[in-house]
C-alpha cells in the first residue's frame, strides 16, 4: 500500500525533503536488536509504501511537488539528488515564477484553477506507479499564499477525484509572533476549506518544535532545517512500518489504518476529526489516542496510564479511545521509541487565538482589499469564521 | 528547451566580465576581442530562448518536469537624481552578482536584473537566456529632459550595460517644473515611453516589478516621473509599481519644490501600489555617522572597503569630496536589500508580491519607513563582529533611517524584517520577542510582523537587514509639506509658470493639496487609536 506524498509551496517542499530523508535514513539504519528477515520485511515495506523503483536501483520519492516560484523546488530538487541516498522523480514537479504573494485568495483563485490540469495530471501518473494506493499526505503550510490556498484547492480537487482513497493533510501552524501578517486570514480560510474535503488534518506547531529544539535539544541558533528535522523524525515514527495486531511478519498494510472518524454521539455535528502530534501527554479531553512503539520492550511496556478515563471525554470507553501499534523493529538510532497521535483538545487554544486575531483584524477591514481583488469575499470570511467557530465549541465541550 | 552548446563558446567569458574594485572595465570592448576566438553559434538556436511565451513554458515546465525560471524586475529612472541613483544601483548590482557569481554563468538571480545579450547579433534576436555571460544589458529605461546625466552615464564605466534604445532624453530640462513635466513631455514623448516601456516588458519571460526612481521636487523626475506611473497602471496593470522618491527637505534650493511634491503626491496616492520616502537630510546624517567613525581615530575602528553601505568603489576618502555618490549608495543598497530575498535562496523567502500583501493594510497607506544596518564592517578581525542584536536595535534607531521620522513614538500599522547572511529563525524571533515591548502596534495588527531569511549577504558583510514599517510616523512629513505648500499657494507666488502650461488649472492644486489632506487625515484617525487599550471584539456566537 503506497502513499502519494503531495509537497506544497516552501514550507512544504522543505519539510517534505526531510521526510522522505528520515524514512530513508531509518530504513536503511543497521539494526542490532531486529533479526535480518525481520528488517528486510520492514525496509521493503517502507520503500513500498514511500519509493519506486528505478532501473539502476536508486529509489525514487513517491511525490509531488508544486510550488509557484522556482527557488526552493530547485533546491529541494538537487538535494535529493546530491544526497544519492534517493531522489525526486525528473518530471514530479510544478512551479510557477510568480509566487502567491503570501494571498490565500491568488493561490485557490487563481493558480488553483489555471493550474489544475497540470497539478491533477502529475499526481494521477504517481498514482498509476502504485501498485495499490493507500492514500495522499499534503504537506502544506497555512501562514503562506501558496501551500494555504493552493493546498487546500488541491485537497478540494482530490476529494472530488479519489473520494476513497484517505487524505491526511500535514499543516504547519505559524508561530505567534508572526512571520506572515496575514497569516491569521490565510490560516482561517484554509482550515475551514480543509475541513470540507480532508479526511485528517495533522497539526506541527513551530513553537512547539521551536521549544522542543531549544529545551529538549539544546540547539543555540534554531535554522528552519533544524525545525523541520525534528519534524520530520515525529512523522517518521509515526508513518513508518509497524506490525499487525496478529504479530506476524506482516507489516501493517495500511499505516492510516485507524478509524480517524468519530461521529459523537449528538446529532446534528459533522464528523471532523482533527489530530494533533506531540511527545508529551497534557491532560486535555481526547477522543482518541494512538500510541506507536518501537523497539526494545515494546511488549512489556506498561500502558496504563493512557487508559485512564480521566484522559478521554465521558461519552467515550477508553478501550474505544485508544490504540496501539507495537513494532520490535526500533526506528532510526534510537533503542526504544514512543510516538503519539492525539485528537483532543490540545489545539483548542492555538485554534482560539488565531480565530480572535484574525477576527479583529477582519473588524477593521484590514488587507481585505487584498482578498477580494481575486474573488474571496466577505461572506467567504464570515463562513470560514462560523465553521471555525463550531469546531472550537464542539471540543470546548468534550 | 534549448540550451546554448559549452562547445559553441570556445573562449570563455572568464571572471573579468565583473569589475575589481576599483577597477573600470568595459564590457564592450573586452568582449570584442575575444570574438574571434570564438566559433560561431547556431543563432538560429539562440534566439528563440528569448521569446519565451510565459504561459507555454509554464506549461512545458508542468509536461517535462523542467526548472522554471524567476521573474524579472524593470527600473525605470526619471530625472537628474532618479538617473543618480539608479547608475549607482546598477554599479551595486553588477558587484553583488559577480562576488555570488563566480563561474560567470548567467543565471536566475542575475536575469531577474540583467539581460544577456549576445552582442554580435543585430537587432532584438541577440538575447541569450542560459550559458555563459556575454554581455549583460541592465533591464533599465533611462529618462531625462536633460542630457547632461545620462550622457554622463553613457561615457562612463557603465555604458555597456545599458542599451541605447532604452534611453529618452531631450535637451531643454522641465525648469523644476512638475507641469512641464508631467504635461508638456508626458504627451510630447507618451508614445516613446510606451514603446520602450513595451520593449523592456518583451524581454521579460515574466515581469513582476516595476521600480521608478525619481525625487518629488523637481520638474522632470517629479512630473514625468509620476506621469509614467499613470502609463505603468494602465499598460500594465498587473505588474508591482514600487516607487523610490527623494523628498525635499526644508532647505531645498528649489523654491517651487512644495508645488511639485504636492502635485507628484497626488499621482502617487492614486497610481503606486508602494512608496519608499526617502529624504537627503537623512542620507547626510548617516554619511556623517560614517565619517565619525572613519576619522576618529580610535584603535580597531578601521573599516573594511567593499563594506560601506555609502561607497561602491571601496575607497571612502572620495564621498568626502562627492556626498551625493556616497548618499546615492545608500538608497542603491536598500533596492538590492529589497529584492535580494527575490533573487537569491533562503529558508524563509520573500517575493517582491509579499511586500504589498503584507505592508499595505489598506490601498492608500502605502508609505513605507526603511532603515538599513549595518552601515559599515570594521576590518580588524580584533574586534569582535558587531552582535547580531545590535543588528536588529539598530534597525529602530533613528540614524538608520533613509527618512526623518520617528516610528518608536508613532503607531505601526505593519512591519517587515528583511535578514541577509548567516541569521537564522531563532535569532529572529528572539530580537522581535526582544523589540516588541517598546513598539506601539495597532490594536487589529498587535503581531503584524513580515520576516525573510535570505542565504546571501551583501558584499562585505556577513549579515545584514532592511527593515520597512509602515507607520504613521510619515504623517508629519506630509503635513510640513502641505504647510510648505500652503504657504506659497496662498501668496499665489510662481503660480504662473504652472498655469500657463496647457491643462493646468488652479484645481489641479487643489485636489492635489485635499488628496495629500485625505491621506493626513486616515494617519490622524490611525494615530487617535494609540492610546486606547487595546480589546477583543466581541465573536461570532455559534450554536454547538
Amino acid at each position: 500500500m503506497s502513499i502519494v506524498t503531495v509537497q506544497l509551496g516552501q514550507c512544504g517542499n522543505q519539510i517534505g525533503f526531510e521526510v522522505f530523508d528520515a524514512l530513508f535514513i531509518d530504513s536503511h539504519c543497521p539494526q542490532r536488536l531486529s533479526s535480518k528477515r525481520e528488517n528486510e520485511a520492514y525496509q521493503a515495506s517502507c520503500k513500498e509504501r514511500f519509493f519506486s523503483e528505478e532501473e539502476n536501483g536508486v529509489p525514487i520519492a513517491r511525490a509531488v511537488l508544486v510550488d509557484m516560484e522556482p527557488k526552493v523546488i530547485n533546491q529541494t530538487l538537487s538535494k535529493a539528488a546530491q544526497s544519492g541516498r534517493w531522489k525526486y522523480g525528473q518530471h514530479s514537479s510544478f512551479c510557477q515564477k510568480q509566487g502567491s504573494g503570501n494571498n490565500w485568495a491568488y493561490g485557490y483563485s487563481v493558480h488553483g484553477p489555471r493550474h489544475e490540469e497540470s497539478i491533477r495530471n502529475l499526481i494521477q501518473k504517481e498514482v498509476e506507479k502504485c501498485d495499490s494506493l493507500s492514500g495522499f499526505f499534503i504537506i502544506m503550510s497555512m501562514a503562506g499564499g501558496t501551500g494555504s490556498g493552493l493546498g487546500a484547492f488541491v485537497t478540494q480537487n482530490l476529494q472530488d477525484q479519489y473520494s476513497n482513497s484517505l487524505k491526511m493533510n500535514q499543516i504547519i501552524w505559524p508561530y505567534g509572533t508572526g512571520e506572515v501578517i496575514v497569516q491569521n486570514y490565510n490560516s482561517i480560510l484554509t482550515l475551514s476549506h480543509l475541513y470540507r474535503s480532508s479526511d485528517a488534518l495533522l497539526v506541527h506547531e513551530n513553537d512547539a518544535v521551536h521549544k522542543i529544539c531549544a529545551k529538549l535539544m539544546n540547539i543555540k541558533q534554531i535554522s528552519f532545517s533544524d525545525i523541520n528535522q525534528v519534524l520530520a523524525h515525529q512523522l517518521g515514527s509515526v508513518f513508518q512500518p509497524t506490525y499487525s495486531a496478529e504479530g506476524s511478519f506482516h507489516y501493517r498494510r495500511n499505516p492510516l489504518g485507524i478509524d480517524w472518524q468519530i461521529r459523537p454521539p449528538l446529532p446534528g455535528l459533522p464528523s471532523l476529526s482533527k489530530m494533533s502530534l506531540n511527545k508529551e501527554l497534557h491532560f486535555n479531553t481526547s477522543i482518541a489516542n494512538l500510541l506507536i512503539l518501537r523497539g526494545k520492550d515494546v511488549h512489556s511496556a506498561d500502558l496504563e496510564g493512557f487508559k485512564d478515563p480521566a484522559l478521554y471525554t465521558s461519552w467515550l470507553e477508553p478501550v474505544n479511545a485508544f490504540n496501539v501499534w507495537r513494532t520490535q523493529r526500533a526506528f532510526s538510532k534510537y533503542e526504544k521509541s514512543a510516538a503519539l497521535v492525539s485528537n483532543s483538545q490540545f489545539l483548542v487554544k492555538p485554534l482560539d487565538m488565531i480565530v480572535g486575531k484574525a477576527w479583529n483584524m477582519f473588524a477593521s477591514k484590514a488587507y481585505v482589499h487584498q482578498y477580494t481583488k481575486f474573488g474571496i469575499e466577505e461572506e467567504d470570511f464570515l463562513d470560514s469564521f462560523a465553521l471555525l467557530e463550531q469546531v472550537v465549541a464542539s471540543y470546548c465541550t468534550l | 528547451m534549448v540550451t546554448v552548446r559549452r562547445s559553441a563558446l570556445a573562449q570563455p567569458c572568464d571572471g573579468k566580465l565583473f569589475p575589481e574594485p576599483g577597477e573600470v572595465l568595459s564590457y564592450g570592448s573586452d568582449l570584442r576581442q575575444r570574438r574571434d576566438l570564438r566559433s560561431p553559434r547556431p543563432l538560429g538556436e539562440l534566439r528563440s530562448c528569448a521569446r519565451g511565451i510565459q504561459r507555454r513554458r509554464g506549461f512545458l515546465s508542468a509536461l517535462s518536469g523542467q526548472r522554471c525560471s524567476m521573474t524579472q524586475s524593470v527600473i525605470v529612472q526619471v530625472g537628474q537624481c532618479g538617473n543618480q541613483i539608479g547608475c549607482c544601483f546598477w554599479d551595486l548590482a553588477l558587484r553583488e552578482h559577480a562576488a555570488v557569481n563566480q563561474k560567470g554563468i548567467y543565471d536566475e538571480a542575475i536575469s531577474s536584473f540583467f539581460r544577456n545579450v549576445d552582442t554580435r547579433v543585430v537587432g532584438d534576436g541577440g538575447s541569450i537566456s542560459k550559458g555563459k555571460i556575454c554581455s549583460l544589458k541592465a533591464r533599465a529605461v533611462l529618462i531625462d529632459m536633460e542630457e547632461g546625466v545620462v550622457n554622463e552615464i553613457l561615457q562612463g564605466p557603465l555604458r555597456d550595460v545599458f542599451d541605447s534604445k532604452q534611453l529618452i532624453t531631450d535637451i531643454s530640462g522641465s525648469g523644476n517644473n512638475w507641469a512641464v513635466g508631467h504635461k508638456v513631455f508626458g504627451s510630447r514623448y507618451q508614445e516613446e515611453i510606451l514603446e520602450k516601456l513595451r520593449k523592456s516588458a518583451e524581454h521579460c519571460d515574466c515581469l513582476q516589478c516595476f521600480f521608478v526612481i525619481h525625487s518629488m521636487g523637481g520638474g522632470t523626475g517629479s512630473g514625468l516621473g509620476t506621469y509614467l506611473l499613470k502609463v505603468l497602471e494602465d499598460e500594465f496593470p498587473e505588474v508591482y509599481r514600487f516607487v523610490t522618491s527623494v523628498y525635499p527637505s526644508g532647505e531645498d534650493d528649489v523654491i517651487t519644490s512644495p508645488y511639485n511634491s504636492i502635485l507628484a503626491m497626488k499621482e502617487l496616492n492614486e497610481h503606486a501600489d508602494c512608496v519608499l520616502p526617502i529624504d537627503n537630510q537623512s542620507l547626510f546624517d548617516i554619511i556623517s555617522k560614517i565619517d565619525l567613525v572613519v576619522n576618529s581615530g580610535k584603535l580597531g575602528t578601521t573599516i573594511k572597503p567593499k563594506s560601506l553601505v555609502t561607497s561602491s568603489a571601496g575607497t571612502f576618502k572620495k564621498w568626502q569630496e562627492k556626498p551625493f555618490d556616497a548618499m546615492n549608495n545608500i538608497v542603491a543598497n536598500l533596492l538590492l536589500s529589497l529584492t535580494s530575498s527575490a533573487r537569491f535562496e533562503g529558508s524563509l523567502n520573500m517575493d517582491l508580491n509579499e511586500i504589498s500583501m503584507n505592508l499595505v493594510p489598506f490601498p492608500q497607506l502605502h508609505y513605507l519607513v526603511s532603515s538599513l544596518t549595518p552601515l559599515y564592517t570594521l576590518a580588524d578581525v580584533n574586534v569582535p563582529p558587531r552582535r547580531l542584536d545590535q543588528m536588529f536595535s539598530d534597525a529602530f534607531s533613528k540614524d538608520h533611517q533613509l527618512i526623518r521620522a520617528d516610528p518608536k513614538h508613532s503607531l505601526y500599522l505593519a512591519c517587515a524584517l528583511m535578514v541577509r547572511g548567516n541569521v537564522q529563525i531563532s535569532d529572529l524571533r528572539r530580537n522581535i520577542e526582544r523589540l516588541k515591548p517598546s513598539l506601539r502596534f495597532v490594536s487589529w495588527n498587535q503581531e503584524g510582523w513580515k520576516t525573510s531569511l535570505c542565504s546571501v549577504p551583501p558584499v562585505g558583510h556577513s549579515h545584514s537587514l532592511l527593515a520597512l514599517a509602515n507607520n504613521t510616523c510619515v504623517k508629519p512629513t506630509f503635513v510640513e509639506l502641505r504647510e510648505r505648500f500652503l504657504r506659497l499657494y496662498k501668496k499665489k507666488a510662481h503660480l504662473h509658470h504652472y498655469l500657463q502650461i496647457e491643462g493646468m488649472e488652479e484645481s489641479c492644486f487643489t485636489e492635489a493639496e485635499s488628496s495629500l489632506s485625505a491621506l493626513i487625515r486616515e494617519y490622524n484617525q490611525l494615530d487617535a487609536t494609540k492610546s486606547r487599550p487595546v480589546e477583543d471584539l466581541p465573536r461570532l456566537s455559534v450554536a454547538v
